[in-house]
This record gives C-alpha cells, structure tokens and sequence, in this order.
C-alpha cells in the first residue's frame, strides 16, 4: 500500500516566485527566508518521496466566482502554471498521478466530502511556490503532484475542523492506495498577513507560533477555531491555515516534528515552514 | 430557517461572502480577465471601452479610474482579482497596503518589519 511519510507547509507568497527567479537566495532580505528550506532538502533527498498531495488555495486563476468549489481534487496527467497577471515568471507544467487521484476521488466521497473533481486544472503561485521552494529543478528532483484546492476566496469557507477532517479522509485513502509509492502531504499558505482593508500588513506572531506548536501534537485543540477566529487572529489571508489543518489531518495520529522556520516578513507575511514526520 | 450566526465586525476587515460576491461580480470578473496579456493590453488601450463591456456600475468604474483600493473593495471589490488589476501598473501588495493605509510605502515595511521583533 502507498505510505505517507510526512508532511511539508511551506507559505506560497508570490514574491517568492521572483525571489528565485532571480536567485536571490543570499540577498539580506531574502536569505533568513531561504536559509530554512536545505534542511528539507537534505530529508527529501534521504526519504525520496514519489507523490506529493499539495493543499492549496487558487488565488483567481483556475476558479472564478462563476463556480467555487469548496474542496476540489487534481485528476490530471499533468498541471499547467499560467499567467496570473501580475508578473512573476511561469514555471512550466507539473506531473500528476491520475490513477492515485482518483482512488482518493473514490475514497473521500465514500467518506462522506462531496468533492469537485478536475482533469483540468491550472495552478497557481499556491501550489508552485512550495512545489518549486522544496523541489527546485524537476528534471533533477522528479515529484509527481496532486493539486487539492480548498476555497478560501469567498466566505463562508470551510472550517478548521472541517479541513482536518477531509485531510484525515485523504490521510485514509492514500492509505489503501494499492501501490509502493512514498507519499508527502503538503500544507501551503499562511501563515498571518492581511493584503486588504485598512487592517492590511496585520501579522501575528504569537498567534501563529502557537499554531506552530500546537499543529504537532494538539490539532484537536486548533480545530475548535473558527474562521472567523483566523480571520481576526491571523488577517484576512491568514484563514490559510485551514491547509495546513487539512495536511496535519492527513498524517494521521502521531508525528514528528524535525524542521521549522519562521521569519516576519516575506512582503506582507509571516513566513512559515515546517516538517513533520508521520509516527506509527 | 437560517443556522448561520452573526459574527462581530473586525476592524479594518471586509468579509468577502456571498453579499459582496453578488455586489462586487462585475468588476471582479473584468479582473479575473487580467490573467490574459491580450485582456491586459485591451484595457491600457480604452479603460472605459473595457469596464463598459464587463458593465461595471458607476461606482465600480469611479474606483477603477480613482486607482482606489478602499473603494474598490467598497465596490464589492475582491482582493485576488483586485491585484491583479494593481499588477498592471507594476504595484506590489506593500504599495497597495501603503495606500489602504494612508502609509508611505517605507512606512508600511517597517510596519510590516516591526511585527517580527
């Protein structure tokens, strides 16, 4: 059976994207970010995972109000990074693994989450920012990848409980997926900022090092937030932490913790980065 | 019957739900257009020809032409396609939060630096 042995968040600020273009791996204000990420690296090239299962938020590229699905799931051959519109540099197309995809299609609805599922599916800087921050170059690092999109555009969005709930149904179907392949769940996004409003540039540190700690061995306890209490606790934006609620659901009971960093800011956010391994 | 309650107002924070999806869904579908480079140049050749063709009312076009961040969110503007309109004119998310805030652009990074202490 496939196997989840561990799970990466990582935040997916756009500026990353130029950041790296640009190698700015050094610069001063780049490189407390940056400097975080060789130790994953160094787990990664140890642990050679064959999937990565990526939580994520479209940003108004693949989604429009028209329809917004409140969880939707990749079932792709592959998944294109188009043009946002905003200028930073489109990385190309990432493998998938349909036949996983839709046994946890199959698994999760027989779970009882209703899920949107897509053979098509453009990803944004919410799924390409980490992808690229843990991979780098795909023709080196190869990673098969299954988009899990949750909406956190349009209110009323999903809540904590409910995030870790479906990532637990993920964490199940993955599971009984009968094949050898090593799996990562990612959680993306976060961790507090707020982009719009006259509170815009609110971020909270003590907030989110509580999310920080408590994400490894209490999950229980943040999946009593609401969104509304992610809102005003960690911004507007900030209601990204339902990802990472969905990736820790998936890993199951017990982990690890092994890395993190968190730096204040990266343009107009807490950063966040941690890795977690799965327990039996 | 609705279940749903009542939350408290966040100071500074416009919850975008259904009421402003409705509100704001013209304007916010000429700004999800702006992903496409050709979408892009039609609206730097003729703005009004543009926002016509989406039919964004009165108060949307003012916000668009005053380059107003509050306004347009005001206007049942959503922030995701909102900056994709700022990228058009090469604004970052520390000048759209500068100008939300009444901040110089510098002022607002050392806000934002000042948090991480």
């Amino acid at each position: 059976m496939a196997r989840i042995i561990g799970g990466l968040t990582s935040s997916h600020i756009p500026a990353v994207g130029n950041a790296y273009a640009r190698k700015m791996f050094e610069d001063p204000y780049w490189k407390p970010f940056f400097d975080g990420y060789p130790p994953v690296h160094g787990w990664l090239k140890e642990n050679r995972p064959d999937v990565a299962v990526v939580f994520y938020n479209d940003h108004g590229l693949n989604f429009f109000l028209d329809k917004m699905p409140t969880f939707s799931i990749g079932a792709a051959a592959s998944y294109e990074n188009q043009d946002e519109g905003w200028g930073i540099p489109t990385i190309g197309t990432f493998e998938g693994h349909p036949e996983l995809s839709w046994h946890i299609i199959e698994g999760v609805v027989n779970d009882g989450f209703d899920v949107c599922s897509c053979q098509e599916m453009a990803v944004d800087h919410g799924f390409t920012v980490p992808v690229q921050l843990f991979w780098g170059d795909r023709e080196e690092n190869p990673i098969k990848t299954i988009p899990i999109c949750i909406n956190t555009v349009q209110h009323p969005l999903a809540s904590p409980k409910r995030c870790y709930e479906f990532g637990k149904a993920i964490g199940r179907a993955i599971s009984s997926f009968p094949g050898d392949e090593k799996v990562v769940v990612l959680g993306t996004g976060g961790l507090s900022h707020q982009l719009d409003g006259k509170r815009a540039g609110f971020i909270n540190k003590e907030f989110d090092l509580m999310c920080m700690d408590k994400i490894v061995d209490e999950p229980e306890t943040l999946a009593k937030l609401s969104i509304h209490d992610l809102v005003r606790e960690a911004g507007a934006q900030g209601a990204e932490f339902i990802l990472w609620m969905a990736m820790r659901g998936a890993l199951g009971d017990k982990v690890a913790e092994v890395h993190r960093n968190y730096h204040i800011p990266i343009s107009n956010t807490a950063a966040g980065l941690m890795l977690l391994e799965t327990r039996a | 019957m609705s279940t749903h309650t009542i939350q408290e107002e966040i100071p500074g924070t416009v919850i975008f739900d259904g009421r402003m999806a409705m509100k704001g869904y013209a304007l916010n579908k000429m700004c999800y257009s702006f992903n496409g480079a050709a979408a892009r140049d039609a609206f730097r050749a003729d703005e009004e020809a543009y926002m016509e063709k989406f039919g964004l009312n009165e108060q949307q076009k003012a916000a668009i032409r005053a380059r107003n961040v509050l306004q347009l969110i005001d206007a049942g503007g959503n922030i995701y396609y909102l900056a994709k309109f700022a990228g058009i004119f090469g604004l970052t998310v520390q000048d759209v939060g500068a100008q939300q805030t009444g901040m110089t652009v510098e002022a607002f990074k050392e806000y934002l630096r000042k948090q991480g202490e």
